[in-house]
């Protein structure tokens, strides 16, 4: 345990001395400053406050910039060590091959939820003492920063898969923009292709539901435009998610799962694999 | 030393073998370094010395074979175990970020060892004044320095070093044999891979030569001369001119070459040594002066390499 503890620290320590941690919260809370101030413009007076409206345009955005951070985080963490011969000495001291991907997944997250907390954070407050809406719709807007750590968690998990499975930096790398751009991007571009081209609509809405849980970041979008009546007003587009009606444990659980599977089966690699 | 973790034999290795796939990297292999010893392994490139530090250091499993570190198998060893052994990759390289004094900070903490006494050993090795200064501006002597010093943390009983003094410069490799004589004598055994031949063989108490995975030799070097055979070379110095004499009444020394009108070659082996010196003596003022050059590592190896199957 204290070994995680240690290089967790020293993953996180070494996000500050990068600078990631500060361009990760400079980019998350312009972001949501942004948009939480533009974004109530076009609004008017709606029942949704100022946050409530914001969750669905940030959830939006989230979905492409988290797992892009997250990647370019987790991509490095293990083949690169294995490249600069740092993975051999840090296994002759008494440190397991679990502890080292944990403890850098403890230290992973610490950065996406300082960036997350007071990217996010900061915004919020920023709207909540500047509009007069005040802090309604806070559940809603606390909820979409849990659930994009949760993202970011995920996207972390996916990338140390990445990088125990492959023995170059570029092809980590290269695996972890292709795997952002499958996740993020092309499914969402086919499952649309494919509802379009489905003119006889031989596609039944199970099929259907069953594609858009297959991906978490589509779980993600649902989670945040469903589980609160308030931001369910204001997506309107969350329409089509709201009537296939999932449970918030179930989309919960699929984040969840989607985060120890990748982890397990990263652990599960690097304990088989020959330094 | 921690009278908890009593042990004769610092490293057994009893038919040791590793293969990766359908290669055999290491064949066969028996070795035991005594506690405090300081042994080298020399072999070619590929020859299996970084593959039998990694089965040693429990970063992989034997094959076949039993691998006895400090009294216990490697793999499954325990803090304390693995907390007394020190480690200095070949050609490792810290994260660049981070400061030396950061870098080592990290090892103490991971090794339990006390952060206060880091600062001794980065003097130690000459990187006081680079404490404070990133690893990516160190150069690749300082780096390797840096590699020695968190090799040192905590006091190791057992330190295995792939190729540590490639990259340091002549004072800098006499500085770090220095240190690893030093921590000899305070009962630290050392297992030394290189390439520097010349260099180890004043250093080394027993040398290891790999040749293709296999273990072809093991001792002193004078022992190992001893078993290659390789004739010892002598030349005599006599007055200007007498030359041609001396080498007739050196008939008893077998194959005698006259140099120049002063001095004459001859060869003799470690076992008919001291007869030639004892009959040269005998010579009288004949003989003004005697080099006697035993063959160097360097071709005690090539011997090896050359002819041992």
């Amino acid at each position: 345990m204290k070994a995680i503890c240690i290089l967790a620290v020293n993953e996180f320590l070494d996000g500050l001395r990068n600078r990631w941690v500060a361009a990760a919260i400079i980019l998350l809370g312009a972001m949501a400053l942004t948009l939480l101030l533009v974004g109530s413009a076009p609004s008017g007076v709606t029942r949704a406050g100022a946050l409530a409206i914001s969750v669905v345009s940030l959830a939006s955005l989230s979905v492409y910039l988290l797992p892009l951070i997250a990647l370019m985080l987790s991509f490095d963490a293990l083949v690169g060590e294995f490249e600069r011969g740092t993975m051999l000495l840090l296994l002759t001291y008494p440190v397991s091959r679990w502890h080292v991907v944990m403890g850098k997944f403890f230290g992973h997250i610490m950065i996406l939820a300082a960036a997350i907390v007071i990217g996010y954070g900061g915004a919020a407050l920023v709207t909540i003492f500047s509009t007069e809406d005040g802090i309604a719709g806070w559940q809603a807007y606390l909820a979409m920063m849990g659930s994009s750590l949760l993202l970011g968690a995920i996207f972390v998990a996916l990338g140390y898969m990445v990088s125990v499975l492959v023995r170059e930096r570029t092809t980590a790398a290269g695996a972890a923009v292709g795997l952002w751009l499958i996740l993020v991007v092309l499914y969402d571009l086919g499952l649309l292709g494919m509802l379009l081209a489905d003119n006889e609509q031989r596609i039944s809405q199970s099929v259907f539901s069953f594609l858009m849980l297959a991906n978490p970041t589509d779980t993600y979008r649902i989670l945040n435009m469903t589980a609160f009546d308030t931001v369910g007003q204001a997506a309107g587009v969350a329409g089509v998610a709201a009537r296939l009606e999932f449970s918030v444990h179930l989309l919960l659980s699929l984040l969840i799962g989607w985060v120890t599977v990748p982890l397990l089966a990263t652990i599960a690699i690097f304990h088989r694999r020959e330094l | 030393m921690d009278k908890d973790l009593p042990v004769v034999n610092a490293i057994e290795l009893a038919g040791v073998t590793k293969c990766y796939g359908d290669k055999t990297v290491v064949r066969n292999v028996n070795l035991t370094v005594h506690a405090g010893e300081r042994l080298v392994m020399i072999g070619h490139n590929g020859a299996g010395k970084t593959t039998l530090m990694k089965l040693m250091l429990g970063l992989s499993r034997a094959s076949s074979g039993r691998v006895r570190v400090l009294g216990g198998d490697p793999v499954s060893a325990t803090a304390a175990q693995r907390s007394a052994t020190g480690y200095v990759p070949e050609n490792v390289a810290f994260h660049s970020a981070m400061k030396g004094g950061e870098v080592l900070a990290f090892y103490a903490r991971l090794k339990g060892v006390s952060i206060a006494g880091y600062t001794d050993i980065l003097a130690r090795v000459g990187l006081e004044d680079a404490a404070e200064r990133r690893v990516s501006t160190y150069s690749k002597g300082m780096r390797q320095r840096l590699g020695l010093a968190q090799a040192m943390l905590g006091k190791p009983r057992l330190l295995f070093l792939d190729e540590p003094t490639s990259g340091l410069d002549p004072s800098l490799r006499r500085q770090f044999y220095e240190l690893i004589d030093t921590l000899s004598r305070s009962g630290t055994t050392s297992l030394i891979s290189s390439h520097s031949l010349n260099e180890v063989e004043a250093r080394a108490d027993r040398i290891a030569i790999l040749k293709k995975g296999v273990l072809v030799a093991c001792g002193t070097v004078a022992g190992l001369l001893q078993q290659t055979g390789l004739p010892i070379s002598v030349r005599l110095h006599t007055k200007p001119g007498i030359a041609s004499e001396l080498a007739g009444r050196l008939s008893f020394a077998g194959e005698v070459h006259k140099v120049n009108d002063h001095s004459v070659d001859l060869f003799c082996f470690e076992s008919s040594k001291m007869e030639i010196i004892h009959r040269v003596s005998a010579l009288g003022d004949m003989v003004e002066d005697m080099d006697i050059t035993p063959p160097r590592l360097d071709e005690i190896y090539n011997h090896y390499m050359e002819n041992v199957q």
